[in-house]
């Protein structure tokens, strides 16, 4: 057996996590920021080692764990999950950088909650067997619900419990057709799931189950409503974790179970997912353009950017029914783009409203104005990062809804058409909020006496920048891990099991 | 080749780059050295290009500089195509560049963001550069967002002006307008050519006239038509043609240099540029070109009608400029796609000469721009005096002036064309020739001639700006004369866009016109024989009329006319109702959906509903706060392992 290097990804911050808790807040900064960053150089080997020709599983490690119901400690990456390794590791450091001396109420255990999370989110995206996938999945709920539960806005208290019931009500409904594929097959592993027969009414029950989970988690229209609470609530750095990662789960998962598991079910659903896809990049396009909160307005704006991920998966069976299978690509493709642009950009957004909230102790966009004449370089940051929330070219917030609206065109002028309105809705929330946030003549007092951001908070936006140029500039680098993946599940998905 | 053509956008790229991260530390004069070095550097490399492609008749060059992204089978690339309309474009923009650069010098010269406006400059001159010598869909839409989104910075460059902040807002937004058809027709192109770049496209295109797709029920849209009026709304957006004009005259907001540079000679050119780029394919679709030249006149006309009734010096500029862009959009019409393309550089030179004119006279006014509050400036400011006047000559199509090639060959091609649409867009350009003269001198004689309408002091204090200012004038002010004569006959009777803009032999207005011409003087001489200059002379006279000799005259009109000027003044109602419509509209529909959807409808009936046992969880809730982080902690993990075990074993 190799290097267990995906495991040490996983279970090194969340180790280290439970020590910074225990040693307490002396050392919890620094053991912090080693733990981050210590994390993030492990799972580098994860991109620069990763073979991209082939669509297996890489990294694999695999333990028995209940031999007796065949449940193993799984894990493996494959061109879909490590992208989001990567974005998951990388934003755990932005985390830290975020929270350094801004919490000061019990900073070791809202350190160690991130970096716990940070592993057991590292565990969703790695895991194979589905047991083991649903443990992470759920656990990931726990440092989350107490981040926001302790170190929360005045109405955390609903808004945990609205998080908790709605999340936790989805994925019960997982767990239940897990355990009966269980049944059918006797295996947990994920792969073994995706060979498995099932016929049309089997398929369309699992499916809503799975949807269940996800479309919460992602979130879709109309189950989207927990998010906006849980984000204005929560502190800013769980702010950037739930927008970046979190939301991620639900999209990953209906990669890895929805599609390949159910994929005639996922055809026969699929102008219904479409559909509350569109209903979200364009409804709540317009919700946004009524927010007074600024993180109201990125939550809403975040749900709209999720709808073209949903929209970009669901594309496919339309595009497999005209036999274009390079569109499928292009459309899953420019999904996974949009995740991972959406973790940088969402987080960025999510933590220019921290840095603001920090210094005036409110998030309404009326207790600004002119935030550019006391802040300039901040307001530099925000403006770029507002531009790629629009999808400037560019920057990465283009790349995936460019290529989900080429794949929408060749599916329907009407969908292409609904899912580029977000080109003139996107620019119109987020630049309004800009110019009443950053634009004009100093608003107020407040105003007036904030000072320019300092050194770590320079850096902490100034690498999500590169980052969102990056693959704005060259978006190949992570386009080009994915393909062998994506191309093998649109050869699976285009197959019907029965 | 490669690196040399990478270095001519580069080269202001590295310039923005380096003022924008370390504009404080390095200061103003070297900021200013350092983007002038950059433009200067890719305006010399653009004139080498001049003569390897244009006179050394090298074959183009169409390279791939890197792959962005490849996906679905498509190459997503960023590359070069340079020819001889790439070159023309080089030119146009790397020159006016550089003399807005010089001028900005003066004009910014007491400005706190000096630095950063020449960052942004920089940064334009990048993105425009990108934009012209793309070779593909991509790049192209990168720089049409590009200059867009640098646009957007330069017209709230005063961010602390209202106006400039709403300007800013309102350009951006209404240019998403026209880029969500033009993405949307760059989508349509990758469905049918499975490829972003110009050659596939246009060696597609022929095979698919005569193809349909069903948009709304079962009525057949012909492919070509649908993709080339898709394409042409993002021209509307960016070259600013009617309905989406309504930026532009806001944008004066901005700087005056941005006004010349952005938004008279380079940004609003590049939807004219992309028609002319993409004539193979608009060429094939008749229903198109009849809906650009339609567009197109009513731009040229109407919008110039409403600079008549302007006060403000850069406004009466700014709806020249729409209607300008409203011939261009007319040429592209009818399928005469050299002209607009000639047009277009001879209006960069004049226009960003007007402008920067009318710069120099706000600084003398002491940022002054009513027109009314001028006058009788043109002892004290010379060298404006006489390069406004050569440009406004230009404008007018003053025989033997580069307006006048450029706009009666447009005039000729209308009069020529067979499409349907033709006649009527015949009388608008016809009709806006004298609009054009009449309000262009208009604002000559009210602030150069006539009795001095502003206080004493600021008119005793007024003088020529420096040099940095009227070099820069005098340097536009010499091809806005002689460029016309020099090149018409390449450019438009020529095969200077042999290979590269292909006109169908039914099409052919210019071709027509070709004919009969005989080089440029013998073109002087025929213009004699046609109405356009005459009508220009009479707009002419009617200006001198009503300013110079017999002022009562505007007066008496507006009291008798009243409703005319207010129709004008209103701009025929466009922003009202954009204002109550689209932007009231969207934020009321927003509420709404979010306060009967999401609070009413989903949160109050639905998820509150289910989830009333929210006391219960409130009183778990409690605990946390005492700090018994773990307890909680470890009992939700005992019972997620609880419920797995019962799911497991019952």
């Amino acid at each position: 057996m190799s290097f267990p290097l995906l495991s040490l990804t996983i279970w090194l911050p969340i180790l280290a996590g439970f020590l910074i808790i225990a040693l307490g807040d002396g050392p919890a900064r620094k053991l912090a920021a080693a733990t981050s960053v210590l994390t993030m150089l492990v799972s580098l080997p994860l991109y620069f080692g990763f073979d991209s020709s082939t669509a297996a599983m890489q990294f694999t490690e695999t333990v028995a764990w209940l031999p007796s119901f065949d449940i193993n400690y799984a894990i493996g990456v494959d061109g879909i999950s490590m992208p989001l390794i990567i974005l998951t590791t990388l934003i755990n450091v932005i985390v830290v950088i975020s929270a350094w001396d801004v919490i000061k109420d019990r900073p070791a255990m809202y350190l160690g909650a991130f970096s716990i999370m940070t592993g057991l989110m590292i565990g969703v995206f790695s895991a194979l067997d589905a047991i083991l996938f649903y443990i992470f999945f759920e656990a990931t709920l726990i440092p989350m619900f107490l981040i926001i539960g302790i170190w929360g806005g005045p109405r955390r208290v609903y808004a945990t419990v609205k998080f908790f019931l709605y999340t936790f009500l989805g994925s019960v409904f997982m767990l239940i057709a897990l355990i009966y594929m269980y049944q059918q097959g006797g295996t947990f592993s994920i792969l073994a799931m995706h060979e498995l027969p099932l016929n049309k009414d089997q398929q369309f029950w699992i499916f809503l189950a799975f949807l269940a989970a996800f479309a919460v988690k992602i979130p879709m229209w109309p189950v989207h409503t927990w998010l906006p609470d849980a984000h204005v609530e929560a502190p800013t750095a769980g702010s950037a974790v739930l927008a970046a990662i979190m939301l991620k789960m639900g999209g990953y998962g209906f990669l890895r179970f929805s599609l390949p598991v159910t994929p005639d079910a996922s055809g026969f659903m699929d102008t219904f997912m479409i559909v509350i896809s569109l209903v979200a990049i364009v409804y709540i396009g317009f919700v946004a353009l009524a927010q007074r909160d600024m993180k109201k307005l990125i939550a809403y704006s975040s749900i709209s950017h999720m709808g073209f991920v949903t929209l970009g998966i669901f594309i496919a069976f339309r595009l497999i029914a005209k036999g274009d299978d390079a569109g499928v690509a292009l459309g899953l493709e420019g999904a996974i783009i949009q995740m991972v642009s959406h973790g940088f950009i969402s987080a960025a957004m999510f933590l220019c409203v921290g840095v603001m909230y920090d210094r005036i102790h409110s998030r309404e966009i009326a207790d600004y104005g002119g935030v550019i004449n006391t802040m300039p370089i901040f307001a530099a940051f925000m403006v770029f990062f507002a531009m790629a929330n629009a999808g400037l070219p560019g920057t990465s917030g283009f790349v995936g809804e460019f290529m989900v609206i080429l794949a929408s065109f060749k599916a329907n002028f009407w969908i292409a058409f609904l899912a580029a309105s977000t080109l003139i809705l996107g620019a119109a929330y987020t630049l309004w909020m800009v110019k009443r946030v950053i634009m004009g003549p100093i608003g107020n007092d407040k105003v007036a006496a904030l000072t320019d951001i300092n050194p770590r908070e320079f850096w902490m936006l100034a690498i999500l920048a590169i980052f969102v140029l990056l693959i704005g500039v060259w978006p190949n680098v992570i386009g080009s891990v994915m393909h062998a993946s994506i191309e093998n599940l649109v050869q699976h998905i285009s197959t019907s099991k029965y | 080749m490669k690196l040399f053509y990478t270095l001519i956008p580069l080269a202001p790229l590295i310039a923005a780059i380096v003022t924008g991260l370390f504009g404080r530390r390095i200061g103003r004069v070297n900021a200013h050295r350092v983007t002038i070095a950059g433009v200067a550097f890719s305006l010399a490399l653009s004139v080498y290009a001049f003569f390897h492609v244009v006179v050394g008749g090298a074959a183009p060059y169409n390279e791939t500089l890197y792959t962005w992204l490849i996906s679905g089978n498509i190459k997503f690339e960023i590359g070069f195509l340079v020819d001889n309309l790439t070159v023309m474009m080089l030119l146009v923009v790397n020159f006016v560049s550089l003399m807005v650069h010089i001028y900005t010098i003066g004009y910014m010269h007491d400005d706190d963001g000096y630095q950063r406006f020449f960052c942004y400059i920089s940064l334009f001159t990048f993105s425009m550069l990108m934009l012209v010598m793309s070779n593909n869909f991509l790049q192209l839409f990168f720089g049409w967002e590009a200059v867009g989104t640098v646009s957007y910075l330069l017209i709230g460059f005063y961010y602390k002006k209202e106006t400039a902040i709403f300007a800013n807002m309102k350009a951006f937004l209404v240019n998403r307008v026209g880029d969500f058809g033009f993405v949307l027709g760059i989508a349509g192109i990758v469905m049918y050519t499975n490829s972003l770049a110009y050659t596939d496209a246009f060696a597609a295109a022929p095979g698919l006239v005569g193809q349909t797709m069903n948009i709304v029920g079962s009525y057949e849209w012909d492919v070509l038509t649908v993709l080339c009026i898709l394409l042409f709304i993002g021209a509307m957006g960016k070259s600013a043609q009617a309905p989406l004009h309504v930026w532009l005259p806001d944008s004066m907001e901005g700087p005056t240099p941005i006004s010349a540079l952005i938004h008279a000679a380079t940004m609003v050119t590049a939807g004219i540029f992309m028609v002319s780029r993409m004539s193979p394919m608009f060429e094939l679709s008749e229903t198109a070109l009849s809906f650009i030249l339609i567009i197109g006149s009513f731009t040229a006309f109407f919008m110039g009608l409403i600079g008549m009734v302007q006060n403000d010096i850069k406004r009466v500029v700014a709806y020249s400029t729409l209607s300008q862009l409203g011939y261009m959009t007319v040429a592209l019409g009818v399928s005469a796609y050299s002209a607009a393309m000639f047009h277009l550089m001879t209006h960069a030179f004049f226009k960003a000469l007007l402008f920067l004119a009318a710069g120099s006279v706000i600084m003398a006014m002491h940022h002054e721009q009513d027109i009314r509050k001028m006058g009788g400036l043109r002892k004290k400011m010379p060298i404006t005096y006489w390069t406004c006047l050569i440009g406004t000559l230009a404008l007018i199509g003053f025989p033997a002036f580069s307006g006048f090639f450029s706009k009666d060959i447009i005039i000729e091609a209308v009069h020529m064309s067979t499409l349907p649409g033709a006649s009527i867009a015949f009388w608008a350009v016809l009709g806006g020739v004298f609009v054009t003269a009449f309000y262009s001198f208009r604002l000559f004689f009210l602030v150069f001639h006539g009795k001095p309408r502003m206080d004493q002091e600021t008119f005793d204090h007024a003088h020529e700006s420096p040099r940095v200012v009227t070099i820069p004038l005098i340097l536009l002010a010499i091809p806005s004369v002689i460029i016309g004569l020099l090149t018409v006959s390449a450019v438009v009777f020529g095969d200077y866009f042999k290979g590269i803009i292909d006109v169908l032999p039914a099409h052919d207005v210019l071709g027509k016109l070709g004919e009969n011409y005989h080089g440029p003087w013998q073109f002087v001489i025929h213009a004699f024989q046609t109405p356009a200059v005459y009508i220009a002379f009479a707009g002419f006279a009617t200006a001198f009329l009503f300013y110079m000799i017999a002022p009562s005259i505007p007066a008496m009109l507006d009291s008798k006319l009243g409703f005319l000027r207010r129709i004008l003044e209103n701009k025929y109602g466009f922003d009202d109702f954009n204002q109550a419509v689209f932007a009231r509209g969207s934020v009321r529909l927003g509420h709404q959906l979010w306060e009967k959807g999401d609070m009413k409808i989903i949160d109050g009936a639905l998820v509150n509903g289910t989830a009333n046992s929210v006391g219960f969880f409130a009183g778990i809730a409690r605990h946390l706060q005492s700090g018994m982080l773990f307890h909680y902690a470890f009992a939700m993990i005992l019972g997620l392992l609880a419920m797995l075990s019962w799911f497991l074993f019952v």
